[in-house]
Parts: structure tokens; sequence; C-alpha cells
């Protein structure tokens, strides 16, 4: 009853609109008409009883506003009312307003980009059913984690009660010939049970089951994703069946897997799945019965309902110890295995604290990046409303509620932060669309999975809400106390305040925060610098890299040797070639490890490693092609072949680590994995290989004739030609010697994308982020600036007119904007420094300590005052008293 | 001040509600006849009644109409509905007794304690 009367008022206002209004005023003319009745009965004139009864009434503005308030729905018309009045008011200040929603906008596409990375890659689930309940397993002993052998697995899968199938897999290359061209391209070796495991249904055709292996190669079948069978069948259902070339073996398709399955590495994308048993075939060797070669790569399970992972780790450390007990020689080194369970998408531990740790400290500046354009919008504001101190005293004295006005200068910082957060929205889904389509390293199918979501949109728009309410409360304070008789009285504000205001402390606050980015977007750059041009132990430049896998030109492991030699002679005898060398890895892009020990050493169980060196097998060119500097003994020659006593080359640490000095390892022996005696006979310097970041590491090159290997990269150094140039003739060479063997080549910085991937994304995002805050530093002094040199226009003028110096007059002008500069850039170039630690964790060789980027810094902060205060200093100095002094 | 006592808060609506129970009346003459019925004691500001009218329409306590005033001229005439004659019940009961226990407690002697 009470509702349907509510909503009947509320309906009859908006609908029945002027009728309502006419009713009011009805109303209060027949209140008005009955009472001048009563008081002409006591002898009033008609005029005067209608003087005074209308002067009972009392103000009738008010007073219909008091009628309409008390028939409801008044929020939503006081809003529109206001929105209509700021429309209106923001449509006069142009320049302020698209100031503003520009600041905010850049401020919100900053953090709306940084929690969309945020979002995709740590907070949303792998698109797998139940993903919640899908881990990775890592092997972990000391810190570090170790991969699993594949007979370690199957125990695990087999003798494990609390995982619902565990799934093993390897990332690898094949040539892949669907008829014709023959490709390098990257597939997934996975267990029987992968599909199944994970769930996932055919999109077309069928999957293989665990049922299916029987013992080494015996599935002959591949598994297509949909994205492969979409570019290289063009759709074609009748692809199902067909047979295809794997490194020259064939292979049937069976299925295509569903488009919106990409695997369980959130940002690489397999382009195909052949069963893990046909290792043998495919790569021309196995590894799947060995016990002690710890070489898959991922292993994934879904943990049993109702099972913690806690309880799960239990399980697996019990088998765990059995199988040390079992098998100690492939075991135990220096403790127990212990396992960790994480997650999945990341590919790792080691890659998922990191990015944690990065994104976090990246959403703490863009944090910071919207704070301070709050605290530039916060002293805009209270500048306006100083501005329009005027106008608020003459609503305040007409009798407009103090309320009523912050209500409506709220509806305008809303209205600015609203149609800020949809343009930084939009900014936001721009570039995260680009950032998902981007191939951040060609040779590696990597992908930066971050198109926006609903949680996107929600975040940006909140902030956008805070942000408006942060800044339109700044003049608050200064509306409460708005006195309107002392306002209108004295007409100008031109008194200068000799203390520090709300908002000189705003652009004190703003101005450090953005010395804090611009330092720490220096530091970055300065550290990738370093990273690029640092010492790897090669030479990047003058050099490309093909890949040139022989497996997958179907070679048998004997057939290799000679061809890699008639390909390495080729290539050297081209005009410009200054040397040419194979090595079955290449430094920074995930070579291999393995253990190494000491001569005397008589057993050769894990508890006794001398060291884990990475190693390489190289033919005799390599490391002139390499730009590796040989610095005691000798190089491989030819004659380090099979026939020959095995011979190595170690790097510096190596030499250090197993023979104490480098100076007498010359002509010493150590031992490999297999009881095989190795003789040192070259010294060559210490080089990254793993990662820019690591530590330095024991490293062994091999004769790549004495352990042939038909994988491997051919590197061409030149100084004279053309790297693209070179490419193509390399590239037609080898395909003359052999057209059906598939090659990727690049040059060799081109090649270290993938590694430097991190370095790279943390030196642009912290650059953009620096950016921003120069822009925003910018905008604040100079709104600072201009807002105090147009209010104390008049006194320049006058103290021109009495012949005041240019010099006395910018210092007056611009003297405190410079002060507040001073200090913010100070404040905020410490709180640089301190967040050195934070810094040195994100960004390669960081570190704050260093000269150039203080000098940089301070020069950055000085050269944005100097641009901020440009114009403002102009205008203060083009004063023309005359003018100025006829304008009053 | 002295003959007239000091409106309380909330008190205004009790005593509209009240005035129209005893036959339909335009602003003016709710006025007036608050006045007449309280003896002159309670004067209604004027700026006050109306918001105070519209309050009660929305709630559904009064309802109004167009009528013609004893002066010959048209006016808004409010009654009281069927719920609004139950409030008018309710609040006068809770006035009565919270009068009655001011009342007594107001005069207590110091024997009685």
């Amino acid at each position: 009853m009470k509702i349907l009367a509510y909503l009947r008022s509320l309906a009859a206002k908006f609908f029945r609109r002027s009728q309502v209004e006419d009713d009011i005023e009805e109303e209060l003319r027949a209140h008005i008409q009955h009472h001048a009745d009563d008081l002409e009965r006591s002898g009033l004139s008609r005029t005067e009883a209608e003087r005074q009864a209308r002067i009972r009434l009392g103000g009738q503005l008010r007073f219909r506003e008091e009628c309409r308030e008390a028939l409801g729905g008044n929020f939503i018309e006081t809003l529109v009312q206001d929105l209509r009045y700021g429309i209106r008011v923001l449509r006069k200040s142009r320049g302020f307003t698209i100031v503003s929603i520009f600041t905010l906008a850049l401020a919100i596409c900053a953090n709306a980009v940084v929690f969309g990375v945020i979002n995709s890659l740590l907070l949303r689930q792998l698109n797998v059913p139940h993903p919640e309940s899908l881990y990775a397993l890592e092997f972990a002993k000391n810190n570090s984690t170790t991969s699993l052998s594949y007979p370690d697995y199957l125990d695990l899968r087999d003798r494990n009660k609390t995982f619902d199938g565990l799934i093993a897999y390897n990332i690898d290359t094949v040539g892949l010939d669907t008829g014709g061209n023959p490709t390098r391209t990257w597939i997934e070796d996975v267990s029987g049970n992968y599909f199944d495991a994970l769930e996932i249904q055919p999109y077309l055709g069928q999957f293989f089951h665990a049922s299916d292996e029987r013992g080494p190669n015996s599935i002959p079948s591949i598994v297509l994703t949909y994205a492969y069978w979409h570019t290289h069948f063009q759709d074609d259902r009748g692809a199902i069946g067909r047979v295809i070339q794997v490194n020259k073996h064939p292979f049937t398709i069976i299925g295509v897997t569903p488009p919106d399955f990409r695997g369980t590495i959130a940002f690489f994308n397999p382009e195909a799945y052949v069963p893990i048993v046909d290792q043998g075939e495919v790569y021309g060797s196995s590894s799947l019965d060995d016990r002690g070669n710890r070489s898959l790569q991922v292993v994934i399970g879904h943990l049993r309902p109702g099972i913690t992972p806690a309880q799960a780790t239990a399980d697996l450390d019990s088998i765990g110890s059995y199988l040390e007990t079992t098998y100690p020689k492939d075991h135990s080194q220096n403790g127990q295995m212990r396992f960790v369970l994480t997650s999945p998408a990341l590919g790792g531990s080691d890659n998922a604290p990191f990015i944690a740790a990065f994104l976090s400290g990246l959403m703490l500046l863009a944090g910071l990046i919207l704070l301070a354009a709050c605290a530039n919008l916060g002293s805009l504001f209270a500048a306006r409303a100083a501005d329009r101190s005027r106008e608020i005293a003459l609503r305040l004295a007409l009798g407009g509620g103090r309320l009523r006005i912050l209500r409506q200068l709220f509806t305008e910082a809303i209205l600015i932060s609203l149609i800020g957060g949809v343009v930084g929205l939009w900014g936001t889904i721009v570039l995260l669309n680009e950032l998902s389509a981007w191939r951040p390293a060609p040779r590696y199918p990597l992908y930066v999975p971050v198109n926006p979501d609903a949680r996107v949109y929600a975040i940006a728009l909140l902030l956008a809400l805070v942000s408006g309410l942060l800044f339109g409360a700044v003049p608050v304070r200064q509306i409460l106390h708005t006195n309107p008789y002392e306002v209108i009285k004295s007409a100008s504000t031109g008194k200068v305040n000799r203390r520090l205001s709300i908002r000189d402390w705003l652009l004190i606050g703003q101005i450090a925060i953005c010395a804090v980015l611009i330092t720490a977007s220096l530091v970055a750059v300065r550290g990738l610098m370093r990273s690029l041009h640092g010492n790897f132990g090669f030479e990047p430049d003058n050099s490309i890299v093909a890949d040139a896998d022989l497996t997958m030109a179907g070679y048998s492991i004997d057939r290799v040797p000679e061809m890699q030699k008639r390909i390495v002679d080729a290539v050297a005898a081209l005009p410009g070639v200054d040397a040419a060398g194979f090595s079955n890895e290449l430094p920074l892009e995930f070579p291999n490890n393995a253990p190494v020990f000491k001569d005397n050493t008589p057993d050769l169980i894990p508890a006794n490693v001398a060291a884990t060196a990475e190693f390489f097998k190289v033919s005799p060119g390599y490391f002139q092609a390499a730009g590796t500097k040989l610095l005691l003994g000798r190089n491989f020659t030819s004659h380090d072949d099979k026939a020959a006593p095995r011979v190595a080359v170690v790097n510096q640490e190596f030499a250090r680590k197993i023979f104490g000095t480098t100076a007498n390892s010359i002509n010493q022996y150590y031992k490999t994995e297999d009881g095989t005696r190795v003789q040192v006979v070259g010294i060559v310097e210490d080089g990254k290989y793993e990662s820019l970041t690591e530590e330095s590491k024991p490293a062994m090159f091999l004769p790549i004739l004495q352990w042939p290997t038909a994988g491997a990269y051919l590197v061409v150094r030149s100084s004279s030609r053309d790297l693209q140039e070179l490419a193509t003739t390399v590239r037609n060479n080898l395909r003359g010697l052999d057209p059906s063997l598939p090659v990727v080549i690049q040059t060799r910085y081109k090649s270290m994308d993938a590694i430097l991937l991190g370095p790279r994304m943390a030196t642009i995002s912290l650059g953009v982020l620096g950016l921003l805050g120069a822009m925003l530093a910018i905008t604040g002094v100079f709104g600072m600036a201009a807002y105090s040199v147009s209010k104390r226009l008049k006194e320049f003028g006058i103290r021109m007119a009495l012949g005041a110096q240019r010099k006395d007059l910018l210092s007056a002008a611009l003297g405190r904007a410079f002060k507040l500069l001073a200090i913010g850039s100070g404040a905020g170039l410490v709180l640089g420094l301190l967040a050195s630690s934070v810094l040195g964790s994100i960004v390669y060789q960081a570190t704050p300590r260093d000269p150039l980027v203080l000098i940089g810094s301070v020069l950055a902060m000085s050269l944005l005052g100097l641009l901020a205060t440009w114009i403002p200093a102009r205008q203060a100095l083009s004063v023309d008293p005359m003018t100025l002094l006829r304008d009053e | 001040m002295s003959g007239e006592a000091q409106l309380l808060p909330g008190t205004l609506d009790l005593l509209i509600l009240k005035a129209v129970s005893l036959g339909p009346l335009h602003g003016y003459g709710i006025l007036l006849r608050i006045g007449q019925i309280s003896g002159q004691a309670l004067l209604v500001e004027q700026g006050a009644l109306y918001p105070a009218l519209f309050r009660l329409v929305r709630q559904g306590l009064l309802k109004a109409s167009w009528g013609t005033s004893e002066n010959n001229r048209r006016a808004k005439y409010y009654e009281l509905t069927a719920s609004g004659k139950k409030r008018l019940q309710q609040e006068t009961d809770g006035w009565n007794r919270l009068a009655d226990a001011i009342a007594s407690a107001l005069s207590a002697k110091p024997e009685e304690v």
C-alpha cells in the first residue's frame, strides 16, 4: 500500500512532471489567497494582505524544492540536474576537462593493463575441466628443482593413491611434413593418458589412450591442435586418417583438439601431440628406459576429490623414498626426493615466483601512477573550486545547502572519472588485444594470453570511481569553510599564501612519485643495455644461427658426422664467411647439463658428483664462429674423432671447480657420467649459459665428432656481409645439399629473443610507467605554475610598471613551483634509491647506485620543471601592465 | 513565547493527522484547525506544513483531491486514508502513554521514592 503510494508519487513526478509542478504552484497560491482573505477581513487592503501572506509563507523556491523532496525520487532528479549542470560547466572549461580526462585515462589504462596481465597469468585458470585440482609435480632438492626420469614417472603414476592419473610430457621440435615442404613444428610428446586425464574431448576424430601404449614406438598416431589443422589443412575434415611425416617417420592423424584447448602452459601453445612412447622412432634415440636420465619436462595431474596437496606430497614422497632405496644408483645425491606441487600454468616454479613478484611490483608502480594522477586532479579541482568561490558563495548566500553544492562538485568529479575510466578501458582493451596477438619470440610458439575479461572491466571502472571520489574530496574542506559574506566582500583572491597548502603537498607527493618512477625506468633501461652488451662468453654481433636438425631429414646417426662436415665446409667456403661451426645446443637457448666426476673418483654415484656442467658438443670451427675466446691450450681439430682419445675444452669455472686452477688444468683428466675419461685440451672464457642473471657456471665443450648428434645449430660468423643476405645464401646452400632439411635461420641476437623477453618486458613496462610519471609531473607542475601566474598577473603588471626586473618577476612567479619541484624530486630520488632491492630483483644488473642513473634522474626532473614552467613563465613576462590595469 | 508551546519534533505529523481526521481540510485550513484545537497554543510554521503534507501523501496516510473552499476558491483537500486512521490511533495511544509517563515522573515527590 505504502509502496504503491510511493511509486505513484514517483511516477507522477516523472511522467506528469509539469502537472505536479503546477499542482504545487496552485496549492501554494490557494494557501496565500485563503490567508489573505483572513487578513483582509481583519482590515488590511487586499494588496497588503497578499503581501503579508506571502511573507508568512516564506521562500517559495526552497519550499517547492522541499515539497518535491518530500514527494520522493529526489535522488535521481537531483542527479540528473547535477549531471546537466556538470556537463555544462565542463563543456565551458574544455581545456581543464580534456586534461583531466586524459590524465585519468592514462592512469586507469596503466593499472588495468597491469591488472589484465596479472589476471590472465596469475588469476585465470587453465582452460581445462576442473583446473583447480590440476597440479604440476616438481622434484625439489636443496631449493633447486630437477626433472623426473620416465621410469620414475611410471612408478609414481602407478603407485600413487592421490592423483587421478599422472600425465608426463616433453616439449620438442620436429620436422613435420604434411606433403611437400617439411617445416619445424613445436609439439608435445605426451603420455598416452594425456587427453583422458585432462578430460579433453576430441573436436574431430579421436585421441590415443593409455591402453594403446604397448612398448616403444607402439602408437603411430598424431593429434593436431585446432590451430594447426585450421592453418595447414584449411579445416578439411578429411585430414583425419591421413599419414604425415614426423622427422620422416609416417604418423596417422587421428584427431584434432578443440579450439579452446591450448595445452597446460598458459603462454606456450604446441601445434601437435605425439605419444611419448614413440620417442625412439621420432628422435632416433630414447631415454625411456634410463632411470638416471631425468629428462621429463612436465609431470601434471588432477588430485583425487577430497585430497589436499599436502596429502598428495606425502604420498609422493613415500614413493620417492621407495624409489631411492630400490634404485640407489640413480637417485639421492644429497638428500631425499621431495615433491612440490605447483600451478602448472606458468611452466614450473622457476618462473612463477619471479613473474608474480615482478607483476606485483609493476602493479604497485601503476598504483602510484594512479595516486599521482589523483593528486594532480585533486589540485586541479581545488584550484577550480577556489576560482569558483564567488559562484559558490553566491549559491550559499541564496540559500543553497553546502551538501547540495558538494554533491554538485562530486558529480562533476565522478563524471570526469567515469569518462576517463571508459577512455582508459578502451585503451586497455586495445593494448591487451595487441599484446595477446603478439609473438614475442618468433622461433618459439610463445604467447602473452592476456585478453581482457569482465574482471578487468570491473576493476578499471571501480578504480575510476574510487579515484573520482578521491580527487573530488580534495576541495571539500575548502567549501565547507567558505564564508559567503567574506568572499563576496573581498573580490580578489590575489594574496599569496606563504604556508604550504594542501595543494602544495599534493604536488610534492605527486612529483616524488614521478621521480621514483623515472628513476625506476632509467634503472631498468640501463640494466637492459648492460645485459644486451654484457659479456656472454660469445659474440652475438655479426653472426647468424641456422637451426638444422638432421633428424628432421631422416639421417641415421652414423651418417650425421659426414653430412655435418659437408655443411660446415660448404658454408665456410662462402665468400665473406669468417668461420662456421656446429653446436648441439647454444648458450642462452636452454642447453643441457650433466654431472662430472674427478678423475680419481672410484664410484660414479650421485653423492660423488664434483660439478654439474653445462655441456655442448661442438665442431672444430665453433669457437671462432661463436666468438668464444680460447684462453689456453688448443682448439678441436678434425682429428678429434671417434678413433682418437676423448678430449674436451672447458671454461674457467669448470677448471677452477675440478682442478683448482685454470693454469695447470691442461692435459688433466676428468670423468663423465658413463665413466669415460676425458682429457682437457683447452680453456675458454666463462659465459652465460642458462640465463643472463646466473652466477658463473662450469661448462664443457666436447667434439661433436666423438659424440655425434643430429640436432645441432650451425653458427656462421661474417664481419663483412649483410647478415640478412648471408642468411639467404646459407639457406640456399643448405637446400642445395639436402632439400628435405627444414632450416630456420636468424641472427644470433634475434635467436636470443626468448631469453631476453623477461628483461625486455620489464624495461618496456617500466619505461612506459616512467613516461607516464613524467607526463603527470609536467601537467602537475604546469597546472600549478600556470594557475599561480594567472592569479598574480595583476600584481606582476604593477611590479613591471614600477620597474621590476624580469629576473625578479620570474622568481616571484615560478620560485614556488621550482621549490616544490626540488623538494618532491629530492624525496623521490631518495625513495627510488631505497627501492633499489625491489628493482634489482626485477631487472638484471639494475642498480640505482649508478651515477648515470642519478644524473639522469636529476636532469630529467629539472628538464621536466623547465618544460612545465616554460609557458607560465612566458605568460608572466609578456604581461602588459597597461592592458592589465585597464581590465579591472 | 509564553502562551505558545514548543512543537516537539515529530508531532507535526500527528497534529496534521488529527486535524484532518475531524473532516477534510485544505492546507490553510489545517493550520487554522491546529491552532483552534490546541487553543492557539500550538503554532505550526507555515513553511513546514506543505512538505509534511506531501510526505504524508507519499506514505499513503493522506489522500488529496481538489475541491472548492468556503471562500469559493479552488483548493486541495486532504483526508485520512484507512492506514492514516490506523496510524493516528497508534500515534495517539503512544503519545498518551508517553505523556502519562512523563507526567507521573515529573510529579514524583521525595517521600514516594
